[in-house]
């Protein structure tokens, strides 16, 4: 609509890096081929998505038979979860499963599917008012059939870091599948996975410059999947469907440039967000507060509850404004609900619809953040004048 | 006729104008209008609330559906304007649904339309569209607004067949200021044309229908599942108190109905009244239908001004009414009383009476119960409003 958008919506996808284009420009019709084939247009692709395994392996610390390449972090997400589950069943191993309430649904409605359709045994865990799973609360969970523990790395919707370490190696130490969905963590630290308490990990590309359409499961050899989507022996045969030769070269171009930007990228949000939280609670103490933790928390994501105000009212003054923003509730049937996030902080019902998330990204500026304070200040007051108005007025 | 477009156009002002968009062909008309003449156009959207749907189709055709939604957001698309969606379902759920319940409960039918268009869509839609820094507000009914000398009217769309002012009666100065209905300057064939050639794929589509909340049309039911009250029976009396049969709830039954009394009579009955205090349904031949008085409360005068002495008018008593011949007498600030010239058939407490002068819709009121007439009449002593 504006071409002077000011995005702040990073959290939920990035702008392709200028670098990643040019990276996958050969693969559209010049190295076209099919990496399946047997001639030489056929070896050039698997060259390439060889390379790009071998990228991805290295930017994290692992091998590259750990890489799948997936269509997506939610088809990352089916694959773990329902591949784990599944195998477990074959080989006659335990049936139950543990993942926590915010997960992204990708996991959740994986999770649910598992326990309504194929009748495995579901524990979601709570969250303690910062969002965080308690340890805790895993080991009370465990019981001697469990066979897949998923925790998400960080949240998606109040950016806070989850214990993964430590659930990890409890899980290790019990012999337990630990998957984890570190779509939103995976471009804000280093990772050395060989050495990390991970059987599993979601990676999606387009959180980090790289593309759509293209998503990464890590997964250790000695884990046994049931392939979600069958066919032919792509991807071990774990994942059936010709390899999309161009998304795959961006996807590991743009995770070797997020690791290698990685200080400064950092850096860069995290001065911004912090100045954006900052200036947001200072600003309207009555009517906003800080969602997730203060402190452990993703780099770019600055998340906020507004008492009786909707998320989706907020959207539509920012998007006038020429802010890109998203809600936790975000809902485009105008039918808002609760964010299941923000009840499972155990936030009060006039908080609850009222989320709003900022993630920053690397080519915002402290005067978007200015610009963007300024707006919300202003937007607050005429649709809290509103509601207050209209709520007493009805007769 | 419309205050803003002409005055806007010779001076070339390019304004913020949010269209209330339905999904449907008139709205989408209005919006497209507005885009032609280099408005910058935002569509919304009021989501209000509805009964939730049986089994997992959703209901079909009625208020504010996905399929509505994905409608009207396909016509802005086409526009290249902004849609949003304004969630006012608690605000519609309070406000226009338990009305319509407690007005059921009170003897009286209500027309939630009249009720939302007050409460809900010039109110809470005229103000968020004014917190996005707005000029207008526009919706796609068939009426008009015209300014003489900064006052504002409200006069029937040009279409009398499709005119929808009687729904608009509520609007006050302050209201008319900021909105204005681009389609009452055209008949309905010429609202299809202009779809047709805007490229709105809406041009077909059936029109949307009141009681909007309703899964399935069925107010009767409606008010079974949602109040105890109404479903007290009672008997069935002729005008002179006899006894003719069982009614199942006075709020089941609509003032002039004929059918469904289960009484078998020489001549045929219609409903009359109802009588709260007996919980008696009175039934009477049709001539006993006609009424010569009622009375309004809730009066709005659209001049801002209450009428300083009776006047003749022609009064509407329903939406889809002919206008009636009358006079009409303002008692106080927000009441009239009503004498038409011949007997009225069908007025029925809870609906609008709605005045006019020609194309110009004066203002209106909710008809009362019978009762407040008796009483009104009873106080008249001074035979001040006797004819």
């Amino acid at each position: 609509m504006r071409s002077n958008t000011i995005y702040l919506d990073h959290g939920a996808t990035t702008p392709v890096h200028p670098a990643v284009m040019e990276a996958m420009a050969p693969y559209w019709n010049e190295h076209f081929g099919n990496p399946s084939s047997h001639h030489h247009t056929g070896y050039n692709a698997a060259r390439a998505v060889e390379e790009a395994r071998e990228t991805v392996a290295d930017s994290l610390g692992t091998q590259p038979g750990s890489v799948i390449f997936t269509g997506c972090g939610s088809e990352s997400n089916n694959l773990a979860l329902r591949g784990v589950m599944l195998s477990a069943r074959a080989a006659g191993k335990g049936e139950h499963l543990i993942t926590s309430a915010i997960e992204h649904s990708a996991v959740l409605e994986t999770a649910r599917q598992l326990r309504d359709y194929y009748g495995f045994d579901l524990t979601i865990l709570p969250v303690d008012k910062f969002g965080q799973v308690r340890i805790e609360d895993v080991e009370a969970a465990l019981r001697p059939d469990t066979s897949l523990i998923s925790v998400m790395a960080a949240n998606n919707e109040v950016g806070t870091l989850q214990p993964w370490q430590e659930i990890g190696a409890l899980a290790r130490s019990r012999g337990i599948a630990y998957h984890t969905d570190a779509v939103q963590l995976v471009a804000m630290r280093r990772w050395r996975l060989d050495n990390e308490p991970i059987d599993l990990m979601t990676i999606a590309p387009h959180k980090f410059y790289g593309p759509k359409g293209i998503g990464i499961l890590i997964r250790r050899s000695e884990i046994d999947l049931v392939p979600s989507q069958t066919g032919g022996g792509h991807e071990g045969g774990l994942r059936a469907g010709t390899l999309n030769v161009p998304l795959i070269v961006g996807a590991a171009e743009a995770l070797r440039l997020a690791m290698v930007e990685l200080d400064e990228r950092r850096a860069h949000v995290l001065a911004l967000r912090d100045q954006l939280m900052n200036r947001l609670t200072q600003a309207m103490p009555e009517s906003v507060i800080i969602t997730g933790h203060p402190t452990e928390r993703l780099a770019h994501n600055a998340s906020f509850a507004f008492r009786h105000i909707s998320g989706n009212d907020l959207l539509m003054h920012l998007d006038m404004a020429g802010i890109a923003a998203s809600s936790g509730s975000a809902c485009s049937s105008g039918d808002p609900k609760p964010s299941a996030v923000l009840q499972a902080l155990g936030l009060e019902p006039e908080w609850t619809k009222g989320g709003l998330r900022l993630t920053i990204g690397t080519q915002n500026t402290a005067a978007d953040i200015d610009y963007t304070v300024g707006k919300l200040q202003e937007i607050v007051e005429a649709l809290s004048t509103i509601e207050h108005s209209f709520s007493t007025a009805i007769h | 006729m419309n205050p803003m477009p002409m005055s806007e156009t010779r001076t070339g002002e390019r304004r913020r104008i949010v269209v209330a968009m339905s999904g449907g062909v008139d709205s989408s008309v209005a919006a497209a209008l507005l885009v032609d003449q280099g408005h910058e156009v935002i569509g919304m959207m009021l989501r209000l609330w509805s009964e939730p749907g049986t089994g997992t189709s959703a209901p079909t055709n009625r208020c504010c559906t996905p399929d509505q939604m994905a409608d009207a957001r396909r016509v802005a698309d086409r526009l290249g304007i902004p849609f949003y969606v304004v969630d006012a379902q608690q605000h519609f759920r309070q406000a226009i649904v338990q009305f319509f319940i407690r007005e059921h409960e009170a003897g009286r039918t209500p027309n939630p339309c009249v009720e939302c268009n007050r409460q809900i869509r010039f109110t809470y839609l005229l103000e968020r569209a004014m917190a996005l820094g707005a000029d207008y507000l526009v919706t796609g009914h068939y009426a008009r607004v015209s300014q003489v000398g900064g006052k504002y009217s409200l006069l029937q769309g040009l279409d009398s067949n499709k005119d929808q002012s009687y729904v608009l009666y509520t609007l006050r100065q302050d209201q008319l200021a900021r909105v204005f209905f681009p389609i009452g300057d055209y008949a309905k064939p010429e609202v299809r044309d202009l779809a047709r050639q805007y490229g709105l794929l809406v041009a077909s589509k059936r029109e949307s229908q009141d009681l909007c909340f309703l899964k399935d049309g069925d107010y009767r039911r409606f008010l079974r599942e949602n109040s105890l009250q109404v479903q007290a029976a009672g008997p069935i009396l002729d005008e002179d108190g006899h006894e003719l049969g069982q009614h199942e709830g006075l709020a089941f039954y609509t003032i002039g109905q004929r059918k469904g009394l289960g009484i078998a009579a020489a001549e045929p009955l219609f409903v009359l009244r109802k009588d709260l205090e007996r919980n008696a349904l009175i039934v009477g031949p049709r001539t006993a239908l006609g009424v010569r008085d009622l009375v309004a409360t809730g009066v709005n005068w659209i001049s801002g001004e209450v009428p300083a002495a009776p006047f003749l008018a022609q009064v509407k008593i329903r939406y889809k009414a002919t206008a009636l011949e009358a006079t009409v007498w303002p008692i106080g600030a927000d009441q009239a009383r009503v004498r038409f010239a011949e007997p009225a058939f069908g007025v029925t407490s809870g609906q609008a009476a709605v005045f006019y002068d020609g194309e110009a819709c004066l203002g209106g009121g909710l008809i009362a119960n019978d009762q407040a007439l008796e009483i009104m009449v009873e106080d008249d002593r001074s035979g001040e409003y006797a004819l």
